[in-house]
């Protein structure tokens, strides 16, 4: 298991390791054009090239790198060009908030889909053509749209909640909660629907196994077959899918941001991306593939937990 | 003394294992065997045995790793997918599994015609010599138009026969061909294969784990332990009284059909278990 | 996934053609219809627009619905009607600028790499998790802050984005299909690669890929209009998700601006998931058998004759464990419920070991489970009474059933591997039934589970104990399943075809077991089986099953020497065991196979 857990360790860093080099050749690539782009059309071409010395962009690109990759190895991820801001800062500003939305909906996502998935499967009829259903509308419909509705109906019709903006937990944790509600309802919306199939899909599947019968032919009873043996058996592949869905959530997050004026990540990318502040840009990059790469590590270690044939390998 | 048509020497197989330092699996350890002219040669065993291996080294679907397999005088392990082609209307296939030997998505008539548009045959030939292939295993002239799901394990197997008849071979290697089979079903085909060995001369590797099968068809057997052949020869000879103590241990551990020639055959094993401990022990 | 192959469940479904059977569902017909409009605006709605979508009237800002603006006119003072004809064109070529960047990319490279294998594997993995190791929007992000707001470029990006599910799709079907047996056969017929690929390989890929090609449609249109929406997009093209910008800086003033593209994209979306979603069920579930287990597949169908019963006299002794009387069995259809057991006659004694035997499909197997009350699902007892020890099992609600389980009737199943939980130590296994039905304490639960372990010939108890299903063989783990039957004494034992799975050495060994188990414990065994050696060796007695009824029954001696109905009669003549060997080839011109 610590072997398994460390090659996987390694893997990922690799895995960072080059993204971040394929993200900074193809961002800092236009060399000269950045600092044209961000003087203006305007600008002289003095001006262009001072502002591209300034900012080291009249550098060989492999230099540029390796001084980029040296700082951030000591946790400096260089200046935003607009903020002067140091890029870290900035982001593990925004960091908490996007975070407590995205895990606020993981969690909401996995109680209800397990709950959904597990009645659909087990009782059918009727509760699992609606469970169907609500899988494929949260499923098709984007959950940016979900949170338009939500915004328009419940915020601007009937007033029960805040429209937009965000109050910290540390503030008051009843608007916290307030502020945080329709837009982890949101998220969460394609992610329920689709854990929720795959639960629904996999218990079935393991309904249908021969282990069942017998474990029943033993004396044991449907239900604690069903909440022991079958639902172990299920949650691999769902959670499978709950890692899918947890960078899809990052993803959402970036919209759903943008539609209640939440100031996180998400936000503070759309800015960066408009202004063109690559080494924002970089930076976001780096963090939410360092997240992606932590939850995916996460994942494969509790795979393993919950397999024997891939823990004992 | 004529020339056998298949000569299998000396054959060893080795799967490629995963990972560098990975030796790989020994399937084949250097088996010999030869099949002659309009013969059944049965190859009885376990499960890993190698049995199956054997019948896809000849068929050129496992590497051959040492050793030499000739048919007709001619080397033909290891040969270039090229070149294997050639060999289709000499060697030819019937496996155990009727389901997933046949492409649910085709129906009869294409999976039939498959091989003849290999070699080239005009669409109107063709469909005559299906016709003739559908007769041949006694299935009705209709079927060309249906889906292998359409069929019982049964007719599925007449399919996969005329399938490996469509080009005429002089081998055709059955795996485990009516393993999966009930057992009337089994009996009729296993008499539709002897029709057509009378008939065509051809002749057949017949592999299968069941001692009574291979002894109702094979002309010779062989049987296989390990991925070594331990014993061969005449088809009566090695299924009823056989000399290696494997094959003894094998023709004792099958249940007869009789209450009474079962108890007795019970014995026996015992009493042959207790002394192969005894030995072990000593 | 279950055992079936995946290119059995992809085969095409039966019957009607595949649009009729698509436009029968209402929604998808409903579905199919809005995406052919779709696709009339997309070719021919440009010129219906009736302004330049991009002129802006400063005297005619937010108008409403109606007059000279059909859908009124947006902040900016443009045409709602002529914005959304356009849009929409924009929007969905560009979504299918994605897909088929997606397509291309990955079926191609799936294809390969699942028939060649090798390194291919090694690399596209790695490809494919460095992909989807980033939010979709992020990267569109990055790349619009270095390539400028263009919503072509970014679409062909997100088709590369999306092209692993496409591969991982293709790569999957491919390197399964490869190991078919159809493709062996091919080869063996002389087809090349490229013929194999094309008739065999693309014919399973086709439907999986239709399937996907509709979601990821839906997926390109959410992210291209999440993007657009953000702002981000060049505001001289009109798409749905710049409309929905458009409407949501004015979401206080005219809510109705959201409305339009919101809809566009919400029906879009929804219509290709249904779409999905029928294919799916029509091309995968199409191939499956209609459920229930299968029936016999040659020979007429038995009429309701009265058994041959031999010595009935004997029957009846008061020793009766079991006793199961017109015992009838179903399964749900869609064509309405289809009887497998026509009402049976079958009794157990104590302490006797009774053979089911039949072909596949004759029913035996079901009767097995309706005793024990543990059909599949669809499955139900149509009629009949099961009395064991005095109760009627099938009187009982599945409370009382479950109580006669374990304790009074153990049950020994065909396959070893797929009867044991395989995320569980086989200890636990053993262990849980002892604690919950026989209340017993974890220690004792734990001593009894190794008593039986090596009761059943296991050689080292304790390491069996802990380990994992699969960590043991097949014969091992079928003495396990006979442990875990045994384990809480029941007075009566049902072995489903306990040694088919095993190779001829093991299944003797196991047989060796079933009997030294039954007469230490005097248990009366039900052994369903179909091979007639298996009847000879254990069997007291034995019915004979055909299409769901008994044919004849009666002492294994009896039966095996005057075998009364024609049937009975048939199957002991196909049996091959003790007849004659075919003998050498040719008397003369012998020569020993190992020279």
């Amino acid at each position: 298991m610590f072997r398994f857990a460390l090659r996987r360790l390694i893997s990922g860093g690799a895995l960072l390791f080059l993204i971040t080099t394929v993200a900074y050749a193809l961002l800092y690539a236009g060399g000269g054009d950045i600092a044209r782009r961000i003087m203006g059309p305007n600008a002289t071409q003095e001006q262009v090239d001072r502002r591209a010395a300034e900012l080291g962009l009249d550098r060989p690109l492999w230099e540029q790198y390796r001084s980029w990759l040296g700082d951030a190895l000591t946790g400096d991820l260089g200046t935003s060009w607009f903020s002067r801001q140091p890029v870290l800062t900035e982001v593990t500003d925004r960091l908490a908030v996007t975070l407590s939305l995205v895990v606020g909906a993981t969690v909401l996502a996995t109680v209800l889909a397990v709950a959904l998935g597990v009645l659909a499967a087990v009782r059918r009829g009727w509760i699992d053509r609606s469970v169907q259903v609500i899988a494929l509308l949260g499923f098709a419909v984007p959950g940016f749209l979900i949170a338009l509705g939500l915004v328009l109906l419940l915020a601007i019709e009937l007033g029960w909640f805040r429209a937009t903006g965000y109050v910290p937990l540390a503030h008051s944790p009843g608007e916290w909660l307030a502020s945080v509600t329709l837009p982890v309802l949101a998220l969460s919306a394609s992610a329920v629907a689709a854990v929720a199939q795959q639960i629904r899909g996999s218990v079935i599947d393991a309904l249908d196994r021969d282990y069942v019968r017998t474990l029943r032919s033993r004396g044991l009873g449907f239900r604690q077959v069903v909440l022991k043996h079958v639902l172990r058996n299920s949650a691999g592949p769902a959670l499978a899918v709950l890692g899918v869905q947890f960078i899809g959530l990052l993803g959402g997050a970036v919209i759903v941001e943008q539609v209640f004026s939440i100031p996180g990540l998400g936000q503070l990318s759309v800015q960066a991306t408009g202004n063109g502040d690559i080494p924002l840009v970089l930076g976001l990059v780096l963090v939410t593939a360092a997240i992606v790469i932590a939850v995916n590590l996460l994942i494969d270690l509790c795979q393993a937990a919950l397999n024997p044939k891939v823990r004992l390998s | 003394m004529t020339e056998p048509l298949l000569d299998v020497r000396d054959v060893e197989v080795r799967y490629p294992g995963r990972g560098l330092r990975s030796k790989g699996f020994l399937a084949l350890r250097g088996v010999s065997l030869d099949i002659r002219e309009g013969e059944t040669v049965g190859l009885v065993g376990e499960s890993g045995s190698g049995k199956t291996t054997l019948g896809r080294a000849i068929l050129g679907l496992a590497p051959v790793t040492s050793g030499s397999i000739t048919y007709r005088g001619r080397e033909i392990s290891g040969l270039p997918r090229r070149q294997r082609r050639t060999l289709s209307d000499q060697i030819q296939v019937v496996f155990q599994d009727p389901y997933s030997s046949l492409n649910p998505s085709m129906t009869i008539e294409a999976i039939l015609s498959e091989p003849l548009t290999v070699r080239g045959g005009a669409g109107r030939e063709a469909r005559d010599r299906i016709a003739e292939l559908l007769d041949q295993v006694a299935l009705p002239s209709d079927a060309g138009r249906r889906l292998p799901r359409e069929f019982s394990g049964g007719q599925r197997q007449r399919i996969a026969i005329a399938r490996a008849l469509a080009l005429e071979p002089r081998l055709i290697v059955c795996d485990e061909a009516v393993s999966a089979l009930d057992l009337s079903n089994q009996k009729r085909i296993l008499r539709l294969l002897t029709e057509i060995q009378e008939d065509s001369g051809v002749s057949y590797l017949f592999v299968s784990h069941d001692l009574a099968v291979v002894r109702h068809v094979s002309h010779r057997v062989a049987v296989m332990y390990r991925g070594e052949i331990v014993e061969s020869g005449d088809g009566d000879t090695v299924t009823s009284d056989p000399e290696h103590p494997y094959t003894r241990r094998l023709l004792l551990a099958a249940p007869v059909p009789d209450p009474d020639l079962q108890a007795r055959r019970r014995r026996e094993r015992a009493a042959l278990a207790a002394r192969e401990n005894h030995e072990r022990t000593v | 996934m279950t055992q079936e192959t995946a290119a059995r469940r992809h085969a095409p479904g039966r019957g009607r053609g595949l649009p009729a059977r698509l436009l029968a569902n209402p929604a998808t017909a409903l579905s199919l219809a809005f995406l052919f409009l779709v696709t009339l605006v997309v070719f021919g709605g440009e010129p219906l627009a009736p302004r330049d979508p991009n002129h802006s009237s400063l005297h005619d800002i937010l108008v409403g619905p109606g007059g000279d603006y059909p859908l009124g006119t947006d902040g900016a003072g443009r045409d709602v009607l002529s914005r959304l004809l356009v849009a929409t064109r924009i929007s969905v070529l560009a979504a299918l600028l994605a897909l088929a960047v997606a397509l291309l990319l990955g079926v191609a490279g799936g294809m390969l790499a699942g028939y060649y294998g090798g390194w291919f594997d090694t690399v596209s993995t790695w490809l494919t998790s460095l992909v989807m190791s980033l939010p979709a929007i992020v990267v569109l992000l990055a790349a619009r802050a270095v390539l400028g707001p263009s919503v072509w470029l970014s679409m062909a990006i997100f088709g590369v984005i999306l092209s692993p599910v496409f591969f991982r799709l293709v790569y999957s079907l491919v390197s399964s299909v490869r190991e078919e047996l159809y493709v062996d056969a091919a080869r063996v017929s002389g087809l090349g690669d490229a013929r194999i690929l094309g008739r065999h390989i693309l014919a399973v890929v086709r439907a999986p890929i239709i399937i996907q090609a509709a979601i990821v449609t839906s997926t390109a249109i959410a992210i291209q209009s999440g993007l657009e929406f953000l702002g981000l997009g060049d505001p001289s093209v009109p798409t749905w998700g710049s409309m929905l910008n458009e409407g949501f800086a004015n979401i206080y003033r005219a809510p109705m601006l959201l409305l339009w593209p919101a809809v566009a994209i919400a029906l879009t979306s929804v219509a290709l998931a249904v779409l999905a979603n029928t294919l799916r069920d029509e091309l995968e579930g199409g191939a499956r058998p209609a459920g229930g287990p299968q029936t016999a597949e040659d020979g007429p169908r038995e009429t309701a004759h009265a058994p041959v019963r031999h010595r009935p006299e004997e029957t009846g002794t008061g020793r009766e464990l079991l006793s199961v009387r017109g015992l009838r069995v179903g399964y749900r259809t869609p064509a309405g419920v289809r009887e497998v057991v026509h009402g049976i006659d079958l009794s157990v004694d104590r302490g006797e070991v009774h053979g089911l035997v039949g072909e596949s499909g004759s029913g035996k197997t079901q009767t097995a489970f309706a005793v024990m009350g543990l059909l599949s699902r669809g499955g139900r007892v149509l009629a009949g009474s099961a009395v064991f020890e005095g109760n009627d099992l099938l009187a009982g609600g599945e409370a009382d059933r479950a109580r006669v389980r374990g304790r009074g009737i153990g049950y020994v199943p065909q396959e070893p591997m797929s009867n044991l939980d395989p995320s569980f130590t086989i200890g636990s296994q053993l262990v849980e039934p002892l604690r919950v039905c026989l209340g017993m304490d974890r220690r004792a639960a734990r001593a009894r589970a190794l008593g039986l372990l090596e009761r059943v010939g296991i050689p080292d108890p304790e390491r069996t104990f802990s380990a994992y299903p699969h960590q043991v063989s097949g014969g091992m783990a079928q003495r396990v399943l006979i442990a875990g039957a045994v384990s809480t004494e029941p007075a009566l034992l049902i072995a489903d075809e306990p040694t088919t799975a095993l190779d001829v050495t093991v299944q003797a060994e196991v047989l060796d077991l079933l009997r030294d188990l039954q007469q230490d414990l005097d248990m009366g065994v039900l052994l369903v089986t179909h091979n007639f050696g298996v009847v000879a060796d254990l069997c007291d007695r034995v019915s004979v099953m055909r299409s769901g009824h008994i044919v004849e029954s009666g002492p294994t001696r009896e039966i095996f020497r005057d075998a009364e109905h024609p049937y009975t009669q048939s199957l002991l003549d196909s049996i091959l065991d003790g007849g004659s060997a075919r003998g050498p080839l040719a008397p003369t011109d012998r020569k020993d196979v190992d020279r």
